[in-house]
């Protein structure tokens, strides 16, 4: 909802280059009540080419659509879980190239060249990778809603540093909120799941 | 944990199996157990790691629509217009509806019968919806909402209880801003109590009002059939919402299903039905197609509830050999326009610690602010928070180690219900063997030591500025104890596999591991391969909503009976197929036994069962023992770090000591006490709702930038959990009372004592933030200068 003066146009012409804003309602001039606002075409779609999991998709999106609505909304994936859509809480993390990032401060379009790891892409067929089976091992959750983006930042976290100490783990783990706190057992799973990863029994 | 693992339907063969009572006999309590509190996975682990679950924000229905609020952004207005013509004309718009829509018209009760229409234009706090809509895709619905016109009359507001009662505050309420009369306790004399002590304590308290945010939103997706509605809700309680839904819609329970299989936490905030659920179903029957309600996280943070804010002025008085004389607590409280905002904040004065003179006296006022809701052990942490430095401060007047204060005051029975005894109390060992396994007088000596040192320098900060203090608290939790009703089914098929019917939610607590081990302790049969099905109104039986530590206590027995139950109709029908006396018989898993004979029977060649290819167990919750109170105790105990430059507290270590009867499953009892101490350090620490007081009244933090909860930083990694494990015959079939809020409740006022052992100074509001500790060091250091 918004004031009656349309003064922040110049505020959503910024976002609709960033993509996050929108284009359905024309700018009006000042003092204009919105009933008058006259509609446009929503945003165009346009086609891209995602790469998932080891798999290339092609998907019609909006410019404005985040990568985390993209694979939720559009794909079905919806292991990646969202938690506030503002990049504060980390339920939405993916790898993109390895590296751990909040899908929903990226956008689908600026994923395109880029290799996307979610939570179903650690599965191996349908058993669970090492360090869903460190979290399922140590009870590393409560309700499980923050549990795909943690086991994504420990991912990205081993990939990095196979070997992590505990200090190095808490800060791999602290862009990811867990309200239910079950940290402790995240640490302990991170550090399992470490030696899981470089073989060290099951 | 692949699907190729084990398929073994049983344990190893010799293992012994509880007996089977006759018909209409209850259960004896187990002793030895092989699969009951045991370090078990959970059941649903596979589910939870892999995507597998499909949380209810997680649904997708084809053709499913998105559909956003447009709220109030004032604490007190009137709806003055509302022109709704400019997001009607949005193209991938379905629908909008207000106040002014015939079906909207609904009249909603937020509590006692009162709240006003569903989209009442005359808004009591900020974030009251006025209308809502349905689109193609969550953009359109929120632009649609951005272009709807609203007008509206800003009125004067309260928003702090503390101002409520101001000369020149503003009458937000009629018949005036207070909520009720004042809620008055009285037991032996207080005046006489406190004439008979040797030391008084009293100090002011303020406890900041706290919110839950549970990680997975508020929200439902509302689908009909014809005249048939299911709703996907994320929910503690499938059943309440049915209720509650089928009530505002005036439909038959039996057309409304509420789905809730997973749900991302609730903490309380998801007892009731919210708005979105019936708004979602008007939307729905009005498009003709599925709509996704789900809050953004800032809405939820304005009217998805709250712990209350509480102010307390407590006074206790002790004997010089510990014996407390006399209590008294009064205090105030807002849970928003329309609800009490104190209550249960004076239980622990009441009813945890021996004493014979008590007065509480609490007092609720309206403010212009989202409702509280139900919040881990309501008002408990609250109370706590005055009570237990309260006695830690009366605990160094007379010279007495805090631990052994609290030992000495350990009360035989419940005396906030009038000397009801409990049916078993573990405050003593929680208190004692907690002490010991936290090495407890050890680092008493130690911080004292550095603490005294530190003094002696004058306390200004100089090396080492870091000092590390120990403190304690201890608790009983109200409830804990469950009830009926609740009814649970337990199937077995042919082939001798079994299946888990229940009602309740798994809120994250490990209820379907909890249950599915009660299955497999009875039966023989590996907790693995039990499939539980639950939480759907659909297709589970009854129960209630998860909250309160009720749910073990309540759905555990049930599924006890219903399990003994599918035993009993075994062993009938291996009695007619053996013509041997049912007593004769002995049920051992996967066989049924003869005693005394070399004989026996394969369960699933019992030809009753295999002609009708499933049999049923049906166990009901009966009612608890009269004149018992079942209840959870709980000492934790933790080492802190002050850092006396910039006032910053770090959590090194915690133990909790929790007595909550037998422990159901290890891992899980486990991982409730480390959640409980996580949320205790954010209570203690970090969190405060911040209300723009004096000003606009609107809510400042509605983020988790700016509200800040406990990260992996904040919490310790050396947590300890140790169950003082006490064998109760008399609570329930199982031995086991609640565990869910006894965790949290003592946990940010054994902080603020171990911040007082690091360096002398208390904190009287919470969260003990850097400023508020650095501002209470500075006082210190004042008052010693102005002393030499």
């Amino acid at each position: 909802m918004r004031d009656r003066d349309d003064s922040d146009a110049s505020r959503r012409n910024f976002l609709k280059t960033v993509g996050l804003g929108s284009a359905a309602l024309a700018s009006a001039g000042a003092g204009q009540g919105r009933a008058e606002l006259a509609a446009v075409e929503p945003e165009k779609l346009q086609k891209i080419l995602l790469s998932i999991n080891g798999r290339q998709l092609s998907v019609l999106v909006e410019a404005r659509w985040t990568l985390l609505f993209v694979l939720r909304e559009q794909l079905g994936l919806t292991g990646t879980k969202v938690g506030c859509e503002r990049g504060e809480c980390g339920a939405c993390t993916v790898l993109l190239d390895g590296v751990p990032r909040y899908a929903c401060l990226t956008l689908a379009v600026e994923a395109v060249g880029h290799e996307v790891t979610t939570l179903e892409g650690l599965l191996d067929g349908e058993d669970l990778g090492p360090v869903q089976r460190a979290f399922v091992e140590n009870d590393a959750y409560q309700c499980g809603y923050c549990t795909p983006g943690q086991v994504m930042a420990a991912e990205g976290l081993l990939r990095e540093n196979p070997a992590p100490d505990l200090e190095q783990i808490r800060v791999g783990v602290s862009g990811n909120l867990c309200r239910c706190g079950a940290y402790a057992n995240i640490f302990r799973a991170v550090a399992d799941a470490a030696k899981l990863r470089r073989g060290g029994g099951a | 944990m692949s699907a190729r693992d084990d398929e073994r339907l049983y344990h190893e063969q010799g293992v012994t199996l509880p007996e089977t009572p006759p018909p209409s006999t209850d259960p004896p309590p187990w002793r030895e157990t092989l699969t009951v509190g045991k370090r078990r996975s959970r059941v649903d682990g596979y589910e939870r790691l892999s995507g597998a679950a499909i949380y209810p924000s997680d649904m997708q229905l084809p053709g499913m629509l998105h559909a956003a609020f447009l709220r109030c952004p004032h604490p007190h207005a009137k709806l003055t217009s509302l022109d709704t013509r400019a997001a009607r004309a949005l193209p991938g718009v379905h629908a909008v509806i207000d106040d002014t829509t015939p079906e909207a018209a609904i009249d909603w009760n937020y509590q006692g019968g009162e709240g006003g229409r569903l989209f009442a234009g005359h808004c009591r706090f900020e974030g009251a919806p006025v209308a809502a809509v349905a689109a193609e895709t969550p953009h359109i619905a929120r632009e649609a909402v951005e272009a709807i016109v609203a007008e509206w009359e800003v009125l004067p507001h309260v928003s702090d209880a503390r101002d409520a009662d101001a000369e020149d505050a503003p009458r937000i309420r009629d018949g005036g801003n207070r909520i009720g009369e004042p809620s008055i306790y009285t037991r032996g004399d207080v005046a006489q109590g406190f004439a008979e002590a040797d030391a008084v304590v009293e100090r002011d308290f303020h406890t900041a009002c706290e919110l839950h945010t549970p990680l997975e939103l508020h929200g439902c997706v509302a689908a009909w059939d014809g005249l048939d509605l299911t709703i996907w809700e994320s929910t503690q309680g499938c059943f309440r919402v049915q209720e509650q839904v089928a009530g505002y819609l005036d439909l038959p329970l039996s057309r409304v299903r509420v789905v809730g299989h997973y749900m991302g936490g609730g903490f309380g905030s998801k007892l009731e039905t919210g708005k979105y659920a019936v708004v979602a179903a008007l939307l729905a029957r009005r498009t003709g197609r599925p709509v996704k309600l789900v809050l953004t996280r800032e809405e939820t943070m304005l009217v998805c509830g709250n712990r209350p804010a509480n102010s307390m002025h407590m006074k206790v008085g002790v004997r010089k050999d510990g014996t407390l004389t006399a209590i008294e607590l009064t205090g105030r409280g807002s849970g928003g326009f329309w609800r009490g905002g104190t209550g249960l904040v004076d239980w622990l004065a009441k009813d945890l610690y021996a004493c014979p003179n008590v007065r509480t006296e609490l007092t609720s006022w309206a403010t212009n602010a989202g409702n509280q809701r139900p919040f881990r052990a309501p008002g408990h942490p609250q109370g706590s928070w005055a009570l237990e430095q309260v006695l830690d401060e009366l605990a160094g007047t007379i010279g007495i180690d805090p631990v052994e204060l609290r030992l000495r005051n350990v009360p035989g029975e419940s005396q906030a219900r009038g000397g009801v005894p409990y049916s078993s109390t573990g405050l003593a060992e929680c208190l004692r063997d907690g002490a010991r396994e936290f090495g407890w007088e050890e680092a008493r000596r130690r911080t004292r030591e550095s603490r005294e040192a530190w003094l002696a320098r004058g306390g200004n900060g100089g090396a080492p500025h870091r000092l590390r203090g120990v403190g304690v608290g201890g608790c009983v939790w109200v409830a804990g104890g469950g009830g009926p009703p609740a009814t649970v089914l337990v199937r077995m098929y042919a082939d001798g596999s079994v299946t888990l019917n229940m009602g309740a939610a798994d809120i994250g607590t490990g209820t379907r591991t909890v249950m599915a081990s009660i299955v497999a302790e009875e039966l023989g049969v590996r907790l693995e391969t039990i499939q539980v099905e639950n939480a759907d109104t659909g297709t589970t039986a009854f129960s209630g909503p998860s909250g309160g530590s009720k749910t073990v206590p309540t759905d555990g027995p049930a599924t006890r009976d219903a399990t003994v139950a599918l035993k009993q109709q075994l062993l009938a029908w291996a009695s007619e197929q053996l013509d041997t006396p049912r007593e004769n018989l002995r049920y051992a898993g996967e066989f049924i036994e003869v005693r005394g004979r070399d004989q026996r029977l394969k369960v699933t060649d019992v030809e009753r069962l295999q002609r009708r290819r499933s049999v049923v167990g049906v166990g009901h919750r009966g009612p608890n023992q009269e004149g018992l109170a079942i209840c959870p105790f709980a000492a934790h105990f933790c080492e802190v770090e002050v850092d006396t430059l910039t006032g910053e507290v770090r959590v090194l270590r915690f133990l909790g000591a929790q007595d909550s009867g037998r422990v159901m499953s290890r891992k899980t009892f486990d991982s409730q006490v480390y959640g409980g101490i996580a949320m205790g350090i954010g209570f203690g620490l970090t969190e405060e709702r911040v209300l723009d007081r004096g000003q606009t009244g609107k809510l400042c933090n509605k983020s988790w930038h700016d509200y800040k909860l406990p990260t992996a930083m904040d919490v310790p990694a050396d947590l300890v959990s140790l169950p003082i494990e006490l064998q109760d015959d008399r609570c329930n079939n199982i031995g086991a009372k609640g565990l869910g809020e006894p965790v949290t409740i003592p946990t940010a006022s054994a902080i603020a004592n171990a911040i007082h052992d690091a360096c002398g100074v208390w904190i009287d509001d919470t969260p003990a933030s850097p400023p508020r500790v650095l501002a209470a060091l500075r006082r210190q250091r004042d008052r010693k200068e102005a002393r030499r």
